[in-house]
């Protein structure tokens, strides 16, 4: 009876640390979520960031590009065209913002613009692609 | 959406960039990357799509659609010749979406959480300074190269004095410029810098010769994803910074490439002037010994006896539509036991990997098509070396002639064939207008005539 009781105490108390980990954890999460927000805010700090990110990318873009086949260099142009229009990210934001601005406007043109080129890009690409494909069989 | 998860999801659509690349590494793995690309692509939307900032969708749903139907109409219906064209095109819309992006950044900054009207950070002003001006020299620039390889603008270089002067000159009051902004953030210094960047981008691209354009349609890539990764550090987006990395780095290597391939320094091919002057005191030398011109049935006649051959394509081949015609002339002499290979130069065709796609598409095996090194050492033991459409890359002067604006370029020795045999038009120079002595050698037979009409005519020698 007396290690019933024993073993439902240690379970009491493994709980509460879990729950004091799990207290921890969150705190630490949020801690982290700020700093990533207060360094979003701040220019300098992401700077640094975004500059290592970018050096890094420059790299695997190096050694990613070499490893195309030089029969492939056209659609890898296309599709390059095509992933660039990732920029369509900031003229979302613009053309999503509630007050009809100057930049909701230009925002709008630019989604049209990056659109061509996300549609034009990606189905050039496929169409390029069937024809080297097809000749498989 | 919280901000940590916006975040984590714009890395997944990084990543599926990078495996979009990594996925053309083989024809088999190319499918497998397209989908990553439009994966990630569609991920990067719907992520901003949901973030607090965008509460107002209907002129973004009315702009995808817009832009998504002309987009797609444009991509079906384009011929593969016109290829180069539609993605010098491309790039003008990327540099124009760029420095619009950049102008609604500079105007309303508070929606991207980066300062108020008026009270920027300095770091913010120089990145969208440096975003604005790529992407208008992109935009300007793309549109040149689209005019030169449509035709709508003349090939030839446009050199007039102290032209390089006038661009440095411009590219120190851009920077002049840039300064001014950071202290004064005058929306009029903003659009001027856009505007000398626009003039900036025409006077970069008109000295440069028809020849260079696939360096040059290269080297806007590069710079579209510069100008995209210009704009990830304003908006403080990894996302574009990655992508803009990955497309900067593919152009560059790209542009190497070309310039390797015709043994030029990038700054030379930048400073331009090259292509479009005719040498004419060589052609004079050349015109006493007289070129052997064949027909088709003596063409056909020799390919028929022949046990291997090399086809040598270039762009005028595209130009005559000449490609399926070609394929069912080689599959006839596969039938027959002939072992037939194709031969690519790294600038045939107007854009890197350009004659390849026009082959796949007239059904050429893809393991019958070979690179400049892969095959040159085979023409020594080929009994026919078939140059259609080409010129400058089978011409002896990149070897022997030191004052030969091509000296130097890697070619293919077709002259160590049994028979050379040359598809063209007339004895004139080619695409970057230099003189060619190959067709006043002893085994050179020259097929003067249009490249898809002899083609044509070899067949049906065949089949008599």
């Amino acid at each position: 009876m007396p290690d019933t009781q024993k073993l439902i105490e240690q379970a009491a108390n493994v709980a509460s640390s879990a729950e004091v980990l799990s207290n921890q954890a969150s705190s630490l999460a949020l801690q982290i979520s700020q700093s990533i927000s207060s360094d979003m805010a701040g220019g300098a700090p992401f700077f640094i960031m975004g500059l290592t990110v970018f050096v890094l990318a420059c790299f695997v873009g190096y050694y990613v590009v070499w490893r195309v086949t030089p029969a492939l260099h056209s659609p890898l142009m296309s599709i390059t065209n095509a992933i660039s229009s990732v920029i369509i990210v900031g003229a979302l934001i613009a053309a999503g913002s509630e007050a009809f601005t100057f930049s909701k406007w230009i925002g709008f043109l630019a989604v049209i613009l990056a659109s061509v080129n996300i549609f034009g890009g990606f189905i050039v690409t496929r169409r390029m692609l069937q024809m080297f494909s097809k000749k498989k069989k | 959406m919280p901000i940590t998860v916006s975040l984590f999801s714009y890395l997944v659509s990084a990543v599926c960039c990078i495996m979009a690349l990594r996925g053309l590494s083989g024809p088999q793995t190319a499918q497998n990357g397209l989908r990553f690309g439009i994966g990630g692509m569609a991920l990067a939307i719907l992520t901003t799509l949901m973030l607090k900032d965008v509460n107002s969708y209907g002129l973004i749903v009315l702009g995808i659609f817009i832009g998504g139907s002309i987009g797609t109409v444009i991509a079906l219906k384009i011929e593969m010749t016109a290829l180069p064209q539609l993605v010098a095109a491309f790039h003008s819309l990327i540099g124009l979406a760029a420095v619009f992006i950049a102008g609604a950044v500079f105007h309303n900054p508070e929606i991207y959480g980066i300062g108020s009207t008026d009270n920027i950070c300095v770091g913010s002003l120089i990145e969208m300074s440096l975003g604005v001006a790529i992407g208008a020299v992109t935009f300007t620039g793309s549109i040149i190269a689209f005019g030169k390889l449509q035709g709508i603008i003349t090939g030839a270089p446009i050199i007039f004095k102290k032209q390089h002067l006038l661009n440095a000159a411009l590219g120190a009051i851009l920077a002049l410029l840039v300064m001014v902004l950071c202290l004064t953030e005058s929306a009029f210094v903003f659009w001027l810098i856009v505007v000398l960047s626009l003039a900036l981008g025409v006077l970069i691209i008109i000295p440069i010769g028809g020849a260079d354009m696939p360096v040059i349609v290269s080297m806007l890539n590069s710079y579209s994803g510069w100008a995209a990764a210009a704009l990830g550090f304003t908006l403080q987006n990894n996302l574009l910074i990655i992508v803009g990395a990955l497309v900067g780095a593919s152009g560059a290597i790209l542009s190497y490439i070309m310039c390797k391939g015709m043994n030029r320094s990038f700054f030379n091919v930048i400073l331009g002037g090259f292509g479009g002057e005719v040498a004419a005191d060589d052609m004079a030398n050349h015109s006493n010994k007289p070129a052997k011109i064949g027909s088709a049935e003596d063409a056909a006649f020799i390919l028929k006896n022949a046990s291997s051959v090399i086809i040598v394509p270039g762009y005028g081949m595209a130009v005559a539509q000449a490609q399926h015609a070609l394929r069912e002339m080689a599959d006839i002499l596969k039938e027959e036991g002939v072992k037939v290979r194709y031969a690519i130069h790294p600038v045939a065709g107007r854009m890197p990997g350009h004659m390849n796609v026009l082959l796949a598409e007239a059904n050429v095996p893809y393991e019958d098509v070979l690179e400049l090194d892969e095959i040159n050492r085979d023409f020594s033991q080929t009994d026919v070396a078939f140059v259609i459409g080409a010129n400058d890359i089978v011409n002896p002067a990149a070897k022997k002639d030191p004052t030969s604006p091509i000296y130097g370029m890697p070619i293919f020795d077709v002259e160590s064939s049994g028979t050379v045999m040359f598809i063209k038009r007339t004895l004139g120079s080619g695409y970057a207008g230099i003189d060619n002595e190959l067709f006043f050698y002893d085994n050179t037979m020259m097929l003067l005539g249009d490249a898809k009409k002899m083609c044509d005519g070899i067949i049906k020698s065949f089949e008599n």
